[in-house]
């Protein structure tokens, strides 16, 4: 992905579900959301390439065919730096969204009470696991938000402690 | 027996050649390729895009073996549960050992040959296997 030396590879799925049965056809659209695709056109995904970002797709489009849809794997370059900066651009925003999310969530749960902050930190430490996995253009809230986290982490016991009788 | 996989071996292939060689075929021979056209004519692809013995129906290839092959021990299928969400982590079963398993061989397919791997993980899957077997036994996880 160096921008100097042109555009990298890409590891591109184009496919198609049938509309029925609408399971299939979901399991898959939950799938590339669980990756974190960029979204090229209607049918149209992808990723920057590397071995397992090229086997995910792989089985993807596995599923795909055994839904009696179509699918195929390309490895492609983005014509110009411009649209591959579009690209990443794109996918960076899509995670700075569930990031702040997660700032908002670890925020909300330091007001409630503190019996409820080890599932929250539990929780949203998982949801931070699982965002990162499907992050290939970390944006500044990534560490934003793994901040927020282990701050709600290292709460209670302070206060806890801070609450204990003399 | 020849068995096909492709190159760049990682958790479901190393767990699925420890399972042929455990309960399927004991003489079996691994071979990797880069491209499904490279499988030769005498042996049976794994974990390969379009083979049997691959992912489908949101199974792994390790299930998809335990299944094709109706092994029912429970062990195995723990282990199953393990692999899965190693290389899927789709959260369909609860395996806290799977991140940790995950990074260990992703690390070896970093550091070693793809024979290597299987040479490194075949005693790592037996001890896993003993493992939960012992706890299976005694009902509670082993000392």
């Amino acid at each position: 992905m160096s921008g100097e030396s042109g555009p990298g590879e890409w590891v591109l799925l184009s496919y198609r579900v049938p509309r029925e049965p609408s399971t299939p056809r979901i399991a898959v659209w939950r799938k590339l959301k669980r990756l974190g695709v960029a979204q090229i056109s209607d049918g149209l995904v992808a990723l920057p390439a590397d071995p397992r970002t090229r086997e995910q797709l792989e089985w993807v489009a596995e599923e795909v065919t055994d839904a009696g849809g179509s699918a195929a794997i390309w490895i492609a370059r983005p014509g110009t730096v411009g649209y591959e900066h579009g690209l990443a651009a794109a996918m960076a925003a899509d995670r700075a969204a569930e990031y702040r999310a997660i700032i908002d969530a670890a925020r909300e749960a330091a007001a409630v009470g503190p019996d409820a902050k080890p599932a929250a930190v539990r929780r949203l430490r998982g949801e931070l696991r699982r965002v990162t996995r499907r992050d290939y253009f970390p944006p500044p809230e990534r560490d934003q938000a793994q901040a927020a986290v282990e701050a709600l982490a290292a709460e209670p016991a302070s206060r806890r402690a801070a609450r204990e009788p003399a | 027996m020849k068995w096909a996989t492709r190159a760049g071996v990682h958790i479901d292939r190393a767990a699925c050649a420890w399972l042929i060689r455990r309960h399927i075929d004991p003489t079996a021979q691994f071979v990797f390729v880069t491209d499904p056209a490279g499988v030769p004519a005498d042996a049976t692809p794994f974990d390969m895009p379009g083979a049997a013995l691959s992912h489908h129906g949101g199974d792994c290839s390790f299930e998809t073996l335990l299944r094709h092959y109706d092994l029912t021990d429970p062990v195995l299928w723990h282990i199953a549960a393990i692999v899965h969400e190693a290389d899927l982590d789709d959260e369909r079963y609860d395996a806290p050992e799977a991140p940790g398993l995950d990074a260990v061989v992703r690390g070896l397919s970093m550091t070693c040959a793809d024979q290597q791997i299987l040479q490194i993980t075949h005693p790592v899957f037996d001890a896993l296997y003993e493992y939960h077997r012992q706890g299976m036994l005694h009902g509670r996880e082993p000392a």
